[in-house]
C-alpha cells in the first residue's frame, strides 16, 4: 500500500505528499511522476511542480474536480512504481569556497549566528568533525549535486549530495535568518546546498561565492537564453573549487556575456544508482571526462 | 503616423506597478504568478473601459499616482476606496471616465482598503514576458523593466479591443462593488502539514483574532496572534531542527505558514514558490482578494471550510462577474461588445 497523501491546497492546488524524510529514491520516483503528467496532458492541470518528497499540482477546479484529479494522479503513481530514466545535466559550478564576501555578510549578522566567534565554513566543518578546511572542501565536493527542488524565487536549487544519509553533511540554520545575502552566495542549510539567485534573506551557513549565475532575467549569457535560470530539477551539479584568479577570470567572462557552462547531457539511471551509488556515480564521472575530451 | 498613445507618470505614489493575471505555468522554475492581487476588482475595471479581463492596467497601493493622458481614450479605477480626480475635479470609482490628451488623473490615499486599480483602454503595453506583463520585483521580471513606476515613466497604452466611444455611459449595479471594512473574515481549507501542530492550536487558530503586521507586501502578509503548539516528535531526516520546518516543498498561493509556530504568513501572489515551514492550509481564491484589500491593524477571522464550499464560492463570484457583464452588455470574456 502506498502511504502518499493527497491534500487540497485550497481550491486551485494538490499537495501530494509521499514522505516527511528527505530521500533520494523518492525524488527520482515523484520527477518521474510528473514528467508523466506532463507527458499526459492531464485536463485542467497547468503545471506539476516536482519538490523534494512531494509535488504540487496547480490546477483549474472549473476544467477537472480536485477529488477526480486526485483519482487521475493515483492511477499515474500505480503505473510508475519505479523510476524511469531521467535525463540529468552534469553541470561544472566554479565555486570561491571561504571567500570575503560571504565572510563580511555573516560578521554583519553575528547576532543572529549559533557561534559568531567562527565564520560560517569553520561552522559547518566543526559540526560535522572536519578540521582540515582543504580536507573539508574536498570531501564536500567529492560528490555531484543532485537537484531535487527547484523554487523559493526564480532559479534557487535545492542541491542534495549523492552519498547515503548517514554521510550527510548536516548543518543548522541561522537561529533568526539574515535579512541579506549577496548574490550567488553558496550555503548550507539542513542537508541541502544552494546558490542565492538574487541578494535577499536567507538562513542557511554560507561558505563560497559562485563565479557563475543561477538566474539570468535579462537573458545576458547564451546558456540561459529562454531559460532564466540554470537549475532543472534532476540536473547533478558538481561544485569546482577555484582561486580568486580564477575566480575574476570567470566574473569577466560573465560580466562580458561569452561565459558558456560547462554541461554534459547524460541519461541517468535510478535503479543504478541505488544498487551501487559510488560505482554508478563514478561511471558516469568518466562517461562525462570523455564526452567533454572527446568535443574538445 | 499617428503618435503611439502614451501614459506619463508625473508622480508614481508610494508603490504602483504595470499587472494582469499573472503569468501560469512558471511555478516550477520559482517564478511565482505576480498579477493584481485583487482579482476581482482588476477584472471589473477592465471590463468597465472595454478591455479583455487579462488587459495589463496599473496596481496601486495605500496612495495613489499622478498621470498624464496623451491620447483620447476611458479609464477606470476600482478596488480601494481612493480619492481620484481628474484635472482637480473629483470622479466616481468603479465606472469610466473619458479622457482627452492633456488630462490629468489623480489618486490619493487609500481611505479604506489597499490597492486601488487603473484600467485603460487597450491596456498598458509593456513587453510580455513568460506569457505576462505583470511586474514581480523580487525577480526584477516583467513590468516596466521589472520594477515600480517611478516619476517622469512613460507607458504605452496598446491598441483598443474595442473602440472605446462603444463603452461609454455603461455602468453596472452599485450593489455588486464589494463592501470593504478593517475587520474581515477569509475562508480556508485546512490540510497540508496541519497534522503537526495539536488540535488545540488548530482550533486556536480558528477562534483568535490575528492582526495584519507591518510586514505585509505582493509576496505575503504576517500576521500577528496566538502562537502554535507542535505535536511532539523526533524531526523526519532532512526538515531541519525547529518543529516548524519540513522537508522543503511546493507552497500553494494562498497557502498559510507558521514559521517557528510564532506567526502567521498567507501568501499572496509573487509568493516564495516553496520552502521548509509547515504550512496548516490555505485562503480559498476568491477570498484572496479581502486580503489583498488589508493594511496594517486590519483584524483577520478564519473559517474552515471544505473544498465543495470552497469551489462554490468561486461559482459564486464568477456569478458576479456575469451579472456585471450583462449590466454593461458585454457578452464573451475576450470582451466583444453585444448591441
Amino acid at each position: 500500500m502506498s502511504d502518499t497523501r493527497y491534500h487540497y491546497g485550497g481550491d486551485e492546488y494538490l499537495l501530494v505528499i509521499f514522505s516527511e524524510a528527505m530521500d533520494l529514491a523518492i525524488n527520482f520516483k515523484l520527477l518521474s511522476i510528473c514528467h508523466e503528467i506532463k507527458h499526459r496532458q492531464v485536463p485542467g492541470v497547468i503545471e506539476a511542480c516536482p519538490a523534494n518528497a512531494s509535488y504540487l499540482v496547480h490546477f483549474r477546479p472549473e476544467e477537472v474536480h480536485p477529488d477526480h484529479l486526485i483519482h487521475t494522479l493515483k492511477d499515474i503513481e500505480k503505473q510508475i512504481q519505479h523510476a524511469d530514466t531521467l535525463h540529468s545535466r552534469l553541470v561544472d559550478i566554479p565555486v570561491l569556497f571561504d571567500d570575503p564576501w560571504t565572510k563580511e555578510c555573516a560578521q554583519r549578522f553575528a547576532d543572529r549566528h549559533q557561534d559568531p566567534s567562527v565564520s560560517n565554513l569553520e561552522y559547518l566543518m566543526r559540526v560535522n568533525g572536519y578540521s582540515s578546511k582543504q580536507e573539508f572542501i574536498r570531501a564536500y565536493c567529492d560528490r555531484p549535486f543532485w537537484i531535487s527542488m527547484v523554487g523559493f524565487v526564480p532559479g534557487t536549487a535545492w542541491c542534495y549530495r549523492m552519498c547515503p544519509p548517514d554521510q550527510a553533511i548536516q548543518a543548522p540554520k541561522y537561529i533568526r535568518p539574515r535579512t541579506d545575502t549577496p548574490e550567488r552566495a553558496v550555503a548550507h542549510g539542513g542537508v541541502f546546498l544552494c546558490i542565492y539567485p538574487v541578494r535577499g534573506p536567507g538562513g542557511y551557513q554560507m561558505i563560497g561565492m559562485s563565479a557563475v549565475p543561477v538566474y539570468d532575467p535579462e537573458e545576458h549569457l547564451p546558456d540561459l537564453r529562454g531559460r532564466y535560470i540554470l537549475a532543472t530539477t534532476g540536473d547533478r551539479w558538481k561544485f569546482r573549487p577555484i582561486d580568486m584568479d580564477e575566480y575574476n577570470d570567470i566574473r569577466s567572462q560573465v560580466e562580458a556575456g561569452s561565459y558558456r557552462y560547462r554541461i554534459v547531457e547524460q541519461d541517468f539511471q535510478p535503479s543504478a544508482y541505488i544498487r551501487d551509488p559510488s560505482r554508478y556515480l563514478k561511471r558516469l564521472q568518466e562517461e562525462a571526462v570523455d564526452e567533454e575530451t572527446g568535443h574538445a | 503616423m499617428k503618435k503611439p498613445a502614451m501614459l506619463n507618470v508625473i508622480d508614481p505614489g508610494l508603490l504602483t506597478t504595470v499587472q494582469d493575471l499573472g503569468r501560469l505555468c512558471w511555478y516550477h522554475i520559482g517564478m511565482p504568478p505576480a498579477g493584481a492581487l485583487d482579482n476581482f476588482a482588476f477584472r471589473v475595471g477592465n471590463l468597465l473601459v472595454g478591455n479583455p479581463e487579462g488587459a495589463a492596467g496599473l496596481e496601486m497601493t495605500y496612495t495613489g499616482p499622478q498621470l498624464e493622458m496623451t491620447t483620447e481614450t476611458l479609464i477606470a479605477v476600482t478596488g480601494a476606496e481612493v480619492t481620484l480626480q481628474m484635472n482637480n475635479q473629483p470622479a466616481a470609482l468603479w465606472r469610466a471616465h473619458h479622457v482627452v490628451p492633456g488630462d490629468r488623473i489623480s489618486l490619493g490615499s487609500a481611505r479604506r482598503g489597499a490597492r486601488a486599480y487603473i484600467c485603460i483602454t487597450g491596456g498598458v503595453d509593456v513587453p510580455e514576458r513568460l506569457g505576462s506583463r505583470s511586474t514581480y520585483m523580487l525577480g526584477r521580471f516583467g513590468g516596466l523593466d521589472g520594477r515600480k513606476l517611478e516619476a517622469n515613466d512613460q507607458l504605452q497604452v496598446g491598441s483598443p479591443a474595442v473602440s472605446f466611444e462603444k463603452m461609454l455611459g455603461r455602468t453596472f449595479d452599485p450593489a455588486l462593488i464589494p463592501t470593504l471594512s478593517r475587520e474581515m473574515t477569509v475562508r480556508v481549507v485546512i490540510g497540508m502539514c496541519s497534522h503537526r501542530v495539536t488540535t488545540t492550536s488548530l482550533q486556536e487558530f480558528l477562534n483568535a483574532t490575528w492582526e495584519v503586521s507591518t510586514e505585509a507586501d505582493r509576496i505575503g502578509y504576517r500576521l500577528k496572534g496566538p502562537t502554535f503548539e507542535f505535536k511532539p516528535g523526533e524531526q523526519p531526516f532532512g526538515a531541519g531542527a525547529d518543529p516548524s520546518n519540513v522537508v522543503d516543498l511546493g507552497y500553494p498561493i494562498g497557502s498559510i505558514q507558521i514559521p517557528g509556530g510564532l506567526e502567521a504568513i498567507v501568501l499572496l501572489n509573487d509568493a516564495v514558490t516553496g520552502g521548509g515551514y509547515t504550512t496548516i492550509g490555505t485562503v480559498i481564491k476568491s477570498d484572496l482578494d479581502l486580503i489583498a484589500q488589508a493594511s496594517p491593524g486590519c483584524q483577520i477571522h478564519f473559517d474552515e471550510v471544505g473544498i465543495e464550499q470552497a469551489l462554490q464560492a468561486r461559482r459564486d463570484r464568477e456569478a458576479t462577474l456575469n451579472l456585471i457583464r450583462m449590466e454593461l452588455g458585454i457578452f464573451d470574456q475576450a470582451g466583444a461588445l453585444g448591441q
